[in-house]
């Protein structure tokens, strides 16, 4: 039984997704599966199948960042950039069920996200920035 | 990279095919919901199994019901699921709130309520909420289908009544009432991913102005969740006070057997559970 994470990583050559604990805590290895963000490194490969997996590496189109990635860009919301392919998921998997979400529903959307860098603050400042049409939001991208 | 060991997993399509196997392979199979307590072992090398059981692709086992009296919830409903049922948020917002406390959005999708009681740890936060409801469990074997109550369910530390041969398919939640108060309190390190020092499910209804009827179930302060009946038996038929609220606090050490451990210190556990009662007795007589 192998983690959605190696197949990733190591099948797949997807080395995106990181690795952070291994044990559910810190959101690094998060992914999108059928529309909902989880951990990659809880789910045996099996039960991925017939759905549809998202990773960071799907977020560009055409080689063009998307809105949140660039608002991560444009804010300053990465810095050594290890929690960044988790939390640019967590986003995302928030503004497709909530285009406009308030400040407490993106801290709780990304609670399962750890920074040690960023304090947060520009992360926040990031998706807030997308949702309210600072940046352009994904679906317009997508 | 993680090398889980080789192993068989089946992924049955109906509840009878995963009860086929269960019978089959009995003691030696590993049932798997959504993984979130099984890979955590898994990955870390705590967990040997030959052979798994999947039960994820099993649609049968998903869902919740709204029936004229209950809500019947599947054993593999996430707590994603279970936070946004309007149902739930009618019949039981206290299993709303639960739901709400636990990991954060990556968990919540995938976590189970299945999953939750049968790994039976005394942190596990929907259990207190189960037990002030007096929720069933329901088991399904080739056996038999029974159903057991939550206070029966979990018969020591990580213990069930689970059979070799069974699995839970779902867990039967009385609706509660308009005039019943409900409330459920969890105290941890921070809001999301902390496992819980003290968890309360309090459920209270008052008629004529006495107590006349009170659950109260705490996490996290004994082996298993415990209802503290010596602090609900002060509380029944009295009129709330002040007064009765200290004598239920106290009540509260003939009830609870908290530890010390990594989490927390069993004065403080102690300290808190009385804590939280107090808050939900001045609570539910405002209203
Ligand atoms: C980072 C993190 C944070 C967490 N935070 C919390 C928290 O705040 N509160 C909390 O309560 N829990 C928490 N948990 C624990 C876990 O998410 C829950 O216990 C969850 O409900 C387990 O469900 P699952 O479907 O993932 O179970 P699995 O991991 O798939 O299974 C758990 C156990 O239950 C058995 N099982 C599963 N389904 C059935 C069934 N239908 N019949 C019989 N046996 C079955 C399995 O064999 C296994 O022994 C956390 C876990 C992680 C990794
Ligand atoms: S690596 Fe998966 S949550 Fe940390
Ligand atoms: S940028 Fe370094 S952990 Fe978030």
């Amino acid at each position: 039984m192998k983690r959605l994470l190696d197949v990733l990583r190591e099948d797949c050559r997807l080395t995106g997704t990181k690795e952070g604990c291994g044990e559910g805590e810190c959101g690094a290895c998060s992914v999108i599966v059928d529309g909902e963000v989880v951990n990659s490194c809880l789910i045996p490969v099996c039960q991925v199948e017939g759905s549809s997996v998202t990773t960071v590496e799907g977020l560009a189109l055409n080689d063009q960042l998307s809105p949140l990635q660039r608002a991560f860009l444009e804010y300053g919301a990465a810095q050594c950039g290890i929690c960044t392919p988790g939390m640019l998921m967590s986003a995302h998997a928030l503004l497709l069920r909530r285009p406009h979400p308030i400040r407490n529903q993106i801290l709780e959307a990304i609670a399962g996200n750890l920074c040690r860098c960023t304090g947060y603050t520009k992360i926040l400042d990031a998706i807030a920035a997308v949702s309210s049409g600072n940046i352009n939001k994904p679906d317009q991208s997508e | 990279m993680i090398r889980l060991q080789h192993n068989v997993v089946h992924r049955p399509r109906t509840i009878d095919d995963a009860c086929t196997l269960l019978a089959e392979y009995g003691p030696s199979a590993q049932l798997l919901a959504g993984g979130t307590d099984i890979m955590v072992l898994l990955n870390a090398g705590l967990l040997q199994a030959d052979v798994f059981i999947d039960l994820w692709p099993l649609d049968e086992l998903r869902g919740i019901d709204d029936l004229p009296d209950s809500l019947r919830i599947g054993a593999l409903t996430t707590f994603s699921q279970i936070l946004r049922s309007p149902a739930v948020e009618r019949f039981a917002p206290a299993l709303a709130a639960a739901a709400r406390t636990i990991g954060a959005a990556q968990i919540q999708n995938r976590g189970t309520i299945g999953g939750n009681i049968a790994n039976a740890s005394p942190a596990a936060d929907s259990l207190p909420v189960l037990s002030c409801l007096d929720a069933d469990i329901e088991l399904a074997s080739v056996r038999s289908r029974r159903r057991v109550s939550i206070h029966s369910f979990h018969t020591g530390y990580r213990k069930t009544a689970l059979a070799a041969d069974e699995m839970i398919v779902a867990v039967h939640l009385p609706k509660t009432r308009t005039d019943e108060r409900i409330e459920f309190y969890k105290v941890g390190t921070r809001r999301a991913q902390a496992i819980s020092k003290v968890v309360l499910g309090a459920r209270m209804q008052i008629a004529g102005g006495i107590v006349e009827h009170i659950a109260l179930a705490y996490g996290s302060v004994a082996p298993t969740v415990v209802r503290a009946r010596a602090a609900e038996a002060i509380l029944l038929g009295q009129y709330p006070s002040p007064e009765l609220a200290s004598r239920a606090v106290a009540a509260l050490d003939r009830d609870l057997k908290p530890i010390t451990d990594l989490r927390s210190s069993a004065a403080y556990r102690r300290r808190v559970a009385g804590n939280l009662l107090e808050r939900f007795l001045r609570k539910a007589l405002q209203h």
